[in-house]
């Protein structure tokens, strides 16, 4: 047993004991808390020898490897981690990755009451294998997965190909039933049928593809190789590219593979409204003279015309047929791709990224050899790993949620301060690196938080107002690749939408019998009401100075309880604390 | 990396006085998906690549695109530089790349035009409560290693501010932020790193905005109606007009989006109802300033990602090209009624000296009266020169 997993073990012992502490000691003795603590103290020491058989720490061997390699990253570059996180900072951060919202209290003071050695191993297995969790992973992963796929935008514009509906029902159902990645990827390559929910031989798969045909399948090629291999080749359409390896020949003999698919559009009668698209395969003539080998041409940057045939990356070559009783050539490219090194590589890349805030390479859409990975090994290991672990998704998210890197605090100690991505250096993940939550996670947080999401309405009607207020941040550039940006970014507007918006004006209203009236009007102390929000929005008790800032608030409100909480909820939720997962 | 940095601000310094008297401005006209600038700006007729489009005579010494009367009228103050010679070919890059001349750099964040121009001139508009970079109806790209505080201000093109109003009084606003201030500082210095700062800094921007007198210049709709009219109706002549009216209340640098221009197929019919739009609203623009004597004192600079094929793909199109194609400048005290620079007979190559995005903004920054000297440090630690070190192009200020 190495070095780090000691580590590990003092550290994640170390805060639990003393809540325990702090629980069993109410009704005994100062020389009884002492007694106990040092008998504690001795187990801890006595325990980190055999640290391998503790459960929630390093049974599992994949987070054992991530710690070490982790762990020697440290070493080689001198870093000193940071200790690790507080249990209820760990527990936010693991509401907020897996299921995309903070915790309750009622779910932080579950967490906080299961025994410490137990606790951590406990909330993951519960978060990915409950079913009272199913709804709310899906729907996370969902959201993530929809804006990789078609962007924040796809399928909001005026007689879009895609159905951002039918997307969002095909992942959600992959999710909830923790569908292996492989067969997704599957899927979503070589999906056929109508891209709309309720119409005969439905697909939602078929909505990643379905506008991306145009132009000779031009995004389709750059968007799957991007998104399931990690690798970019927008730019290679057009030229060799200058940095990395890719050649021009290569995006087109990648584009071959598209060539058979069709995206039909069917209309309203007597409008030109579309009421459905269906994606379907068709024998490809070529553009040259025979489907027997069907070709197709692109341009060099002299002019000259060159011929290209279905190519994967790696120089696998599929016959050139065009027909389809030859070749299903988007199946034949979804089964190269899933057999591919690439491919868990790149996954693996950017779930790292998810939890951890940075991925093995920057972008983590971008890998290769002209692109180091931060931790070449550790990306190489968990790829294999997740193969033979038959690409479950949910085995990745525990190996990396349980690991050391993950527990870490987000305060920086002298001697890892330079340890900072934003410098342009790689991470060496030797603390939690802070990030804003996103506005999906925003919006969700807020309707837990002031328990809103108890009001009985059907999932699709929650999602469409979501949506629509989600589209306040979406700014789109003008292309016809439909790429955009968000102001949900850190700047003034959602400043002043946190400020003032409708979202936060609900989140605070005094209404009689929404969440801070209930609250205003229960037999808990004032004190224990500021704890109360104080808990909810941040999962941390109120320091002295604001509890005193509270209530200097409720005497300026005059004794408003309400009023007051008002104030405290309001200055809570706009705090860099509550919108940095941290 | 103090050095540079030290000499940039007492350069600024030195300038203070002479610029606030100045009050420049600058407002960029972006043109999302890389306008066909060879049916725009450098016709070729009778060229192969000559497209549909005539060119016709201009009040400068310059043809360009029949689509485009009321510019024609207006180019004695507008110089055509038809010589840009570009590498980024891609949309993402090529914003990146002309919005803040360098290319995209996995460990660099630069900061774009409006961050670069906001930063130096704030010192000048001291008395400047709305953000001093303001994007209209766009993305623009951000600011970054000058940190979110330079952050593009994003509003939609009829001047909309949203979430502005706030329910309660200014007093107890105040005591919130108070209540606030307390969580937010006391975050910040358990050393997470500078989000949490660059939050701070976001909080009192917001508060100052909300409760600024200034605001008033986001209204648009309060122009005359015949003003209004002048500019057109769509959704970029109204972003020109809010463009004007901010300059007026002293932002330095305002960004106006126009988008669509990616046209990869049926290039001519979409072209005839887009120049007609984008020629109004532009025409108005110069003539607005030129009346109310800022545009002395305002650059314009008019550009997309790149330009298009000379080449007329299948589909009728034009695809991305970025080898030889044009930007327009005006105002600002640079030289007009010129065309800058030429291309070959069919478009395809630059025959004169080829100017980059560095070059461009070079020159912007000198019509500002911003130093090229100018050494910002990027936040790992690098020195950067202000517009990558790009040459003034000598022709605008000739």
């Amino acid at each position: 047993m190495s070095v780090v997993c000691e580590g590990v073990n003092v550290g994640t012992n170390g805060s639990p004991f003393n809540k325990t502490n702090q629980r069993t000691v109410v009704d005994r003795s100062p020389w009884a808390f002492f007694v106990i603590g040092i008998c504690l103290w001795l187990l801890s020491i006595q325990s980190t020898g055999q640290a391998a058989q503790r459960p929630g720490d390093h049974t599992i061997p994949q987070v054992a490897t991530i710690d070490q390699e982790i762990w020697q990253g440290w070493q080689d570059y001198k870093l000193t981690p940071s200790a690790v996180a507080k249990d209820s900072e760990w527990c936010r951060r693991v509401y907020l990755d897996l299921i995309g919202r903070i915790p309750t209290i009622d779910e932080l003071t579950i967490f906080e009451k299961d025994r410490p050695a137990d606790r951590k191993l406990n909330l993951v297995n519960t978060l990915l294998h409950n079913d009272k969790y199913t709804e709310e992973y899906a729907r996370n992963w969902t959201t993530i997965w929809t804006n990789v796929l078609i962007g924040r935008n796809g399928g909001n514009e005026n007689r879009s190909l895609t159905n951002r509906q039918g997307m969002q029902k095909y992942l959600r159902d992959s999710f909830a039933r923790n569908k292996s990645y492989d067969q997704m990827v599957v899927e979503l390559i070589s999906a056929e049928g109508v891209n709309t929910p309720g119409m005969k031989n439905f697909n939602g798969a078929v909505n990643f593809l379905a506008n991306k045909l145009t132009e000779n399948a031009t995004l389709a090629t750059a968007q799957t190789t991007e998104i399931f291999l990690g690798m970019q080749v927008q730019c290679t359409q057009c030229h060799n590219h200058p940095f990395n390896e890719w050649k021009q020949a290569k995006f087109w003999e990648m584009n071959a593979f598209f060539r058979q698919t069709v995206a039909l559009r069917r209309f309203e009668s007597g409008s030109r409204d579309i009421q459905f698209v269906e994606l379907a395969n068709q024998d490809f003539a070529g553009e040259g003279s025979q489907a027997q080998e069907a070709e197709l041409y692109y341009e060099l940057r002299n002019g000259l015309l060159k011929v290209a045939y279905p190519v994967f990356v790696d120089g696998t070559a599929i016959g050139p047929s065009g027909y389809l009783r030859d070749v299903n050539r988007r199946l034949e490219l979804a089964q190269l791709v899933v057999s591919s090194p690439y491919m868990p590589q790149a996954i693996v890349n950017r779930m790292w990224a998810h939890f951890l805030g940075y991925g093995f390479t920057k972008p983590v859409n971008d890998m290769g050899p002209h692109n180091t990975a931060s931790h070449p090994e550790l990306l190489a290991y968990l790829g294999k790993e997740f193969r033979s672990n038959s690409f479950d998704l949910k085995q990745l998210i525990q190996w990396i949620v349980l690991s050391k890197p993950y527990s870490l605090s987000s305060q920086m100690k002298r001697n890892n301060f330079r340890d900072d991505p934003e410098l342009g250096e790689q991470p060496k993940f030797s603390h939690f690196y802070l990030r804003q939550m996103r506005a999906e996670e925003l919006y969700e947080s807020l309707l837990v938080a002031t328990q809103a999401h108890k009001i009985q309405r059907s999932y699709q009607e929650q999602e469409e107002t979501k949506n629509r207020w989600l589209r306040q941040f979406i700014i789109a550039f003008g292309t016809d690749e439909g790429d955009e940006t968000t102001t949900f970014n850190g700047t003034i507007p959602q400043a002043l939408m946190l400020f003032n918006g409708d979202l936060m004006q609900r989140a605070t209203s005094a209404d009689e019998g929404g969440f801070l009236n209930t609250i205003a009007t229960s037999k808990l102390t004032n004190a224990q009401k500021i704890q109360y929000l104080y808990r909810a929005g941040l999962a941390r008790r109120p320091s002295g100075r604001e509890i005193g800032a509270a209530n200097q608030l409720l005497a300026a409100r005059l004794g408003n309880t309400t009023a007051a909480l008002q104030d405290v909820w309001w200055a809570i939720l706009n705090s860099n604390e509550f919108i940095l997962n941290h | 990396m103090a050095l540079p940095a030290l000499t940039f601000g007492t350069s600024v310094r030195a300038h203070a006085a002479d610029l606030k008297r100045r009050n420049k401005s600058a407002i960029m006209l972006w043109m999302g998906g890389g306008p066909s600038t060879i049916d725009i700006w450098d016709l070729k007729p009778g060229a192969a690549t000559g497209g549909s489009f005539t060119p016709i005579s201009t009040s400068g010494d310059v043809q360009i695109c029949e689509h485009l009367p009321m510019m024609a009228q207006q180019m004695h103050h507008m110089a055509v530089i038809r010589s840009m010679s570009t590498r980024e070919a891609d949309h993402q890059r090529g914003r990146y790349y002309m919005h803040t001349g360098y290319v995209p750099d996995r460990n660099v964040q630069h900061p774009s035009y409006g961050s670069v121009v906001a930063h130096e001139l704030a010192g000048t508009q001291t008395e400047l409560e709305i953000p001093p970079f303001v994007t209209v109806g766009g993305g623009s790209v951000g600011p970054g290693f000058l940190g979110m505080a330079w952050a593009p201000f994003t509003v939609s093109s009829d001047g909309q501010v949203r979430n502005l109003d706030h329910d309660i009084d200014s007093d107890r606003l105040l005591q919130r932020m108070a209540a606030l201030n307390l969580i937010e500082s006391s975050f910040n210095r358990q050393n997470r790193g500078s989000a949490g700062k660059e939050h701070e800094k976001i909080l009192q921007k917001t508060l100052t905005l909300m409760t600024s007198e200034q605001l008033n210049a986001f209204q648009v709709r309060q122009e005359p109606q015949a003003v209004q009219d002048s500019y057109g109706t769509g959704g970029f002549g109204r972003g020109c007009l809010l463009a004007r009216r901010l300059v007026e209340a002293g932002v330095p640098f305002v960004e106006v989006d126009m988008g669509g221009w990616d046209n990869h197929a049926n290039i001519f019919p979409t072209l005839e109802t887009k120049l007609p739009e984008m020629d109004q609203a532009m025409g108005a623009l110069v003539v607005d300033l030129e009346q109310r004597g800022l545009l002395e004192d305002t650059a314009i600079i008019w550009m997309g990602e790149f330009g298009r094929t000379p080449r007329i793909n299948g589909n009728t199109g034009r695809d991305h090209w970025a080898r030889s194609w044009s930007v327009v400048v005006g105002g600002g005290g640079v030289k007009g009624g010129i065309a800058i620079g030429e291309t070959n007979l069919d478009g395809t190559r630059v025959e004169t000296e080829p100017y980059t995005s560095q070059d461009l903004m070079a020159s912007v920054c000198q019509a500002l009266g911003i130093s090229l000297q100018t050494v910002f440090t990027s936040n790992n630690g690098r020195p950067m020169k202000i517009a990558n070190g790009g040459k003034v192009i000598k022709e605008l200020f000739s």
